[in-house]
């Protein structure tokens, strides 16, 4: 399973829940997953033509996927996803 | 048997390695540590550019705190090549084993017409004030004057921007422009620690002026009282070498991130949202810039501001301060500054981590040096506004 830390903005979605789990071989199927478990999670993690919202920033490790292979970057068990939306607070 | 100064002169010179002016001039740029063993008040009136002061009686307890590396390269001058002939055997003898001194000091440097300068000096206030930052190897004497000397643009004098100018102020940055055109009310006061009961409705730029100068009569408070806007955010951020980004909203972020891109002025940015903050630091050209990050902001319902969400007031003061620390890092010129890092920091979890930032070199903003962005006013939206020929 594939750790997802959630920016609490999101955490609405979960419960209040900071770290959740899903399964799958690439980011792309890790987002499916959580959105069969979270559906309003899932629909922040996905753009209305299936890609990555352009204002969420998907971090695998500490790299981002954007120069990766986007959805498709492969992950594994290991994998610990962080998503980091823009704050503008000061 | 008793020796003349002149015998111990040349003892010591018969063990140590000496080099001509010349030689010395070569070596100013190649990483060689050059220091300077005179007395301070010699040294005031002109050294060798470049040059570290560490007066003869001082060097052996503090060269091992200065240059901890014994293999560092190390050049030493005095006045006419005797003490620093003695300084050399002594730490060469403290198993230092690159070490020369100038033969005929900076006497000959100054008669040969070779350049030298009047080193920029704290005035015995400052030397007491700012002992703690002059202590530090990485700081001492001449970077404590780059910090009297450097001018630093706040944007807001609020949550962020408290700390950021206290500890600013505090260093001794020399001028600080402060941009806000809100009052100070008391729900600011659980974080905005600038200000206090007594200032409640007056101008934030005035409250922060009377702390700074309270804190720090050298430094000089600039207040723009003012909205930042795309009429006159050049004009204002073009007076300054850095920018401290303490802003409270995306339109406000975008226009400095754009106008940085005009100016090439690097931004220290600093964000918070209840219990999380972000820092960076986006040097123009140099590592990505906001938009590379965040290309469009985030819907409404998705970024919430602190007056509608809450935030820990605790939390901007560990964020700002970070921000005053990279401000003071690119002013130095030390350590690894934040450009194409972002910091992120729970404080819930007590947590901070480091997330690697990529400039796109597709950026609508940055991905042409000459053709940076348009100033216009944003709205929510913020999206891009096209490019214009660079002018400057």
């Amino acid at each position: 399973m594939t750790t997802i830390n959630l920016p609490t903005i999101m955490r609405q979605h979960t419960g209040g829940a900071k770290k959740i789990t899903a399964s799958g071989r690439t980011v792309g199927e890790v987002f499916s997953a959580v959105g069969h478990d979270y559906p309003k999670l899932g629909e922040q993690l996905t753009s209305p033509e299936g890609g990555l919202p352009v204002f969420v920033n998907v971090f695998l490790d500490d790299e981002d996927i954007r120069y990766l292979d986007g959805l498709d970057t492969p992950v594994d068990e290991r994998s610990d996803i962080t998503i980091l939306p823009a704050v503008a607070g000061g | 048997m008793a020796m003349t100064y002149q015998e111990m002169v040349a003892a010591a010179r018969a063990e140590i390695t000496e080099i001509d002016t010349a030689t010395l001039e070569s070596r100013l740029v190649d990483g060689t540590a050059i220091i300077d063993c005179r007395e301070a008040d010699e040294y005031e009136q002109g050294a060798i550019r470049g040059a570290r002061l560490i007066p003869r009686g001082l060097l052996e307890p503090n060269i091992t705190m200065q240059i901890p590396d014994r293999s560092t390269p190390i050049a030493i001058y005095c006045a006419a090549g005797m003490r620093s002939a003695l300084a050399a055997k002594a730490i060469q003898d403290m198993g230092y084993t690159n070490v020369v001194s100038m033969a005929g000091g900076f006497g000959r440097w100054k008669a040969e017409g070779r350049e030298w300068s009047e080193p920029v000096t704290l005035t015995k206030e400052q030397k007491i004030r700012y002992s703690r930052h002059t202590l530090l190897p990485e700081v001492g004497e001449a970077g404590q004057a780059k910090l009297l000397d450097a001018k630093v643009l706040l944007i807001g004098a609020g949550g962020l921007g408290s700390p950021a100018a206290l500890y600013l102020a505090a260093a001794g940055v020399g001028t600080l422009g402060i941009v806000d055109f809100d009052v100070v009310d008391s729900s600011n006061l659980q974080r905005q620690i600038l200000h206090n009961v007594d200032r409640i409705g007056m101008p934030k730029v005035e409250s922060a002026r009377e702390t700074l100068i309270a804190l720090n009569p050298d430094v000089k408070i600039r207040m723009h009282n003012t909205r930042l806007s795309a009429d006159n955010i050049i004009e204002i951020m073009s007076e300054y070498d850095i920018v401290v980004d303490g802003g409270d909203n995306f339109p406000t972020r975008y226009l400095i991130n754009d106008a940085s891109l005009h100016l090439e002025i690097p931004v220290v940015h600093g964000a918070i949202f209840r219990f999380e903050g972000q820092a960076s630091v986006f040097n123009p050209y140099e590592g990505p810039c906001y938009r590379c990050l965040f290309p469009q902001p985030p819907p409404p319902d998705l970024a919430p501001s602190c007056a509608e969400a809450g935030v820990l007031g605790v939390l901007p003061g560990i964020v700002g301060s970070i921000e005053a620390m990279e401000a003071i890092k690119l002013i130095l010129g030390i350590g690894e500054p934040l450009v194409g890092k972002l910091l992120t920091y729970d404080a819930l979890e007590q947590e901070f981590r480091q997330l690697k930032l990529r400039r796109n070199p597709e950026c609508q903003a940055c991905g042409d040096r000459e053709q940076p962005p348009a100033i216009v006013e944003y709205d929510d939206l913020c999206m891009p506004a096209g490019t214009v020929a660079r002018t400057s």
